[in-house]
């Protein structure tokens, strides 16, 4: 009915020119733009240090890919360039196909809206409950109550600190603190999430809980981008790797093989590999 | 809505967290507004009276109580023909009572009323162009005689009189008080604007860390500065309230009761309490919002 109604009243050029256009969306796709991509980008801190050179890197959507490299090579100058904490120097810094260095200054607190951040010093607000921290990123984007209420104690729970939920940040230990930042930079669901060193100082045992969590969170759709010096955790991980060294980026590896397995196997697996006991998978 | 609740909740929850701050700036705030509340009425009360004493120069002549109408008609044209004479006005005796118990209050008029006879002089009140010459008209009036004494232009002339030589002295000693008083309530908004802007700033700078991961966590500037800036009305309006509290109480017992009894401290409260009290409240918390917004701008820019 509709279409003989629609064919009646468009004219034939517009028909014509609408149907070339689905045709050639069907045929040539879109390519979506990589979520991250680096170009050259150079990071100079006040004082001429040279904190990243010519870095030149992209990693696409749904991607789990580790930052590597030994203390002060750069690793949370590189996150911090990632949410425009800092700006480079020269080249470019492309999230989701925009340069974000373009960005008006008003629009940048969007921009970090959409990515998750899991800070090495964890960054809670430290007159806050762990409910009012996790909130207090849902309160930013303008949630309603009802969202707040609902949304907070589920990702609380998915990370394992439902029991601690009215705690204040200083009533926690290391490991509790790194969730809460996870359940924050995740609350949202960005499309793309930093974590920086998030098992740093952690027990084994901590450390493939957190991993198995940001694990999870990958299975989901949502592209990790995770940075650390444990580089024994990350050959086990077998995931894409990428080495930086005094600021240049020396290696980008992509290993395959394990990308179909379950948070579960995966975490059976890494904990045999790296020798910690712990429930194996039935 | 639901924003405005949450801004207000997040202010309380600053001024809870951080009381001996907010305290101070509240103390700050009370002093500066008790001083001002003080100082404007007084400030208020000297301008009026310049204008006041402005408004009468001119000359009075006093007539005799036996004066015929024939000879005051005669004066006034008199008067009229005098050079730098603007306006004549004559007052009889009547209307000097009638304006003198429109000035009096309460008992005095009545007692004004038990007198049988009116003890008040006819008069003509005359308006001068400039002041510059009223020595030049009142000689014109009452020239002085070869025996030295005023010789009037008519014999109904009791006495001519000016308030000349009272009223400079009056209005250089005013205009001198309110420029003191001017440049000391300028010097008190500065000095209070700058201790509330310091209060608030070290409140701020504490938190500073706090307005940082709350930029990192994708905050608006106005989604971090709002609670800060209702934090400031708050603070604003208790000090201001507290100050006001304070003034009320001093007019209640101390101003309204003197100046029952002298009229020239009922001169003073030429301003009405209620829009002095708006102004306090307005200004105290305008100036300690601005001054938290302002701070503010500093740590907004990562
Ligand atoms: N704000 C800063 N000012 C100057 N130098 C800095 C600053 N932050 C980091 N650096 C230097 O830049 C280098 C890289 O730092 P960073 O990215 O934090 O290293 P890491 O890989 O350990 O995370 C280090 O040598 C560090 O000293
Ligand atoms: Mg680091």
């Amino acid at each position: 009915m509709a279409l003989t109604r629609s064919r009646k009243t468009t004219p034939a050029r517009t028909r014509g020119r609408a149907a070339k256009l689905a045709r050639e969306r069907r045929t040539t796709p879109q390519p979506k733009p990589p979520i991250v991509a680096l170009r050259d980008a150079t990071v100079v801190y006040p004082g001429g240090h040279v904190a990243l050179e010519r870095v030149s890197l992209e990693i696409e959507r749904g991607e789990f890919a580790f930052v590597v490299g030994p203390t002060g090579c750069g690793k949370s100058t590189l996150i911090k360039m990632l949410i425009r904490e800092i700006q480079p120097a020269s080249g470019k810094v492309l999230i989701a196909g925009r340069d974000i260095n373009e960005l008006p200054a008003s629009k940048v607190p969007l921009l970090r809206r959409r990515i998750g951040t899991i800070f090495q010093d964890f960054k809670l607000l430290p007159n806050r409950t762990v409910y009012d921290n996790v909130a207090y990123a849902l309160q930013v984007i303008g949630a309603s109550r009802a969202e707040i209420r609902r949304k907070t104690p589920e990702i609380i729970r998915l990370v394992g600190l439902q029991s601690k939920i009215h705690n204040y940040p200083d009533q926690l230990s290391g490991g509790e603190q790194q969730r809460v930042s996870i359940a924050r930079a995740f609350v949202n669901h960005p499309p793309l999430l930093l974590a920086d060193e998030p098992t740093g100082n952690l027990d084994p045992e901590t450390s493939i809980g957190i991993m198995q969590l940001l694990y999870r969170i990958n299975r989901t759709g949502t592209t990790v981008l995770v940075v650390t010096h444990d580089r024994e955790m990350v050959d086990k991980m077998r995931r894409r790797v990428i080495a930086l060294e005094d600021g240049r980026l020396i290696r980008d590896e992509r290993a395959g093989g394990y990308h179909d397995e379950s948070t579960r196997e995966f975490a059976a697996r890494v904990r045999h590999e790296l020798g910690v006991p712990g429930d194996q998978p039935e | 809505m639901t924003r405005l609740l949450f801004f207000v909740s997040e202010a309380f929850r600053a001024l809870r967290r951080s009381a001996a701050p907010s305290i101070a700036a509240i103390v700050t705030i009370v002093v500066t507004t008790l001083l001002l509340g003080v100082l404007i009425p007084v400030l208020k009360a000297s301008e009026d009276k310049t204008a006041d004493v402005r408004e009468q120069i001119g000359l009075n002549v006093y007539l005799y109580d036996d004066a015929s109408k024939a000879e005051i008609e005669a004066l006034e044209r008199k008067l009229l023909a005098i050079e730098h004479v603007e306006a004549v006005e004559f007052i009889s005796k009547d209307k000097a009572a009638k304006i003198l118990a429109g000035r009096l209050e309460g008992d005095l008029r009545e007692s004004l009323k038990e007198l049988n006879s009116n003890p008040l002089p006819a008069s003509f009140a005359i308006d001068i162009d400039d002041p510059e010459n009223l020595r030049a008209v009142s000689n014109a009036i009452a020239p002085v005689g070869s025996d030295g004494k005023p010789q009037p232009i008519s014999p109904a002339i009791e006495e001519v009189r000016d308030a000349r030589q009272d009223a400079t002295k009056i209005t250089r000693v005013t205009g001198a008080v309110t420029v003191v008083l001017g440049i000391l309530a300028v010097l008190l908004l500065v000095a209070s604007l700058l201790l509330v802007g310091n209060t608030i700033r070290l409140s701020i700078y504490a938190r500073r860390r706090e307005v940082e991961v709350m930029r990192l966590v994708g905050a608006t500037n106005w989604f971090i500065r709002w609670p800060f800036i209702i934090e400031g009305v708050i603070v604003g309006l208790t000090g201001a309230a507290i100050a006001v509290a304070i003034l009320w109480l001093g007019k209640v017992t101390v101003v309204d009761p003197l100046s029952e009894s002298f009229a020239l401290v009922d001169n003073f409260s030429t301003m009405g309490f209620t829009p002095l009290v708006i102004t306090l409240v307005a200004s105290a918390t305008i100036v300690s919002a601005l001054g938290s917004g302002i701070t503010l701008r500093r740590f907004l820019r990562v």
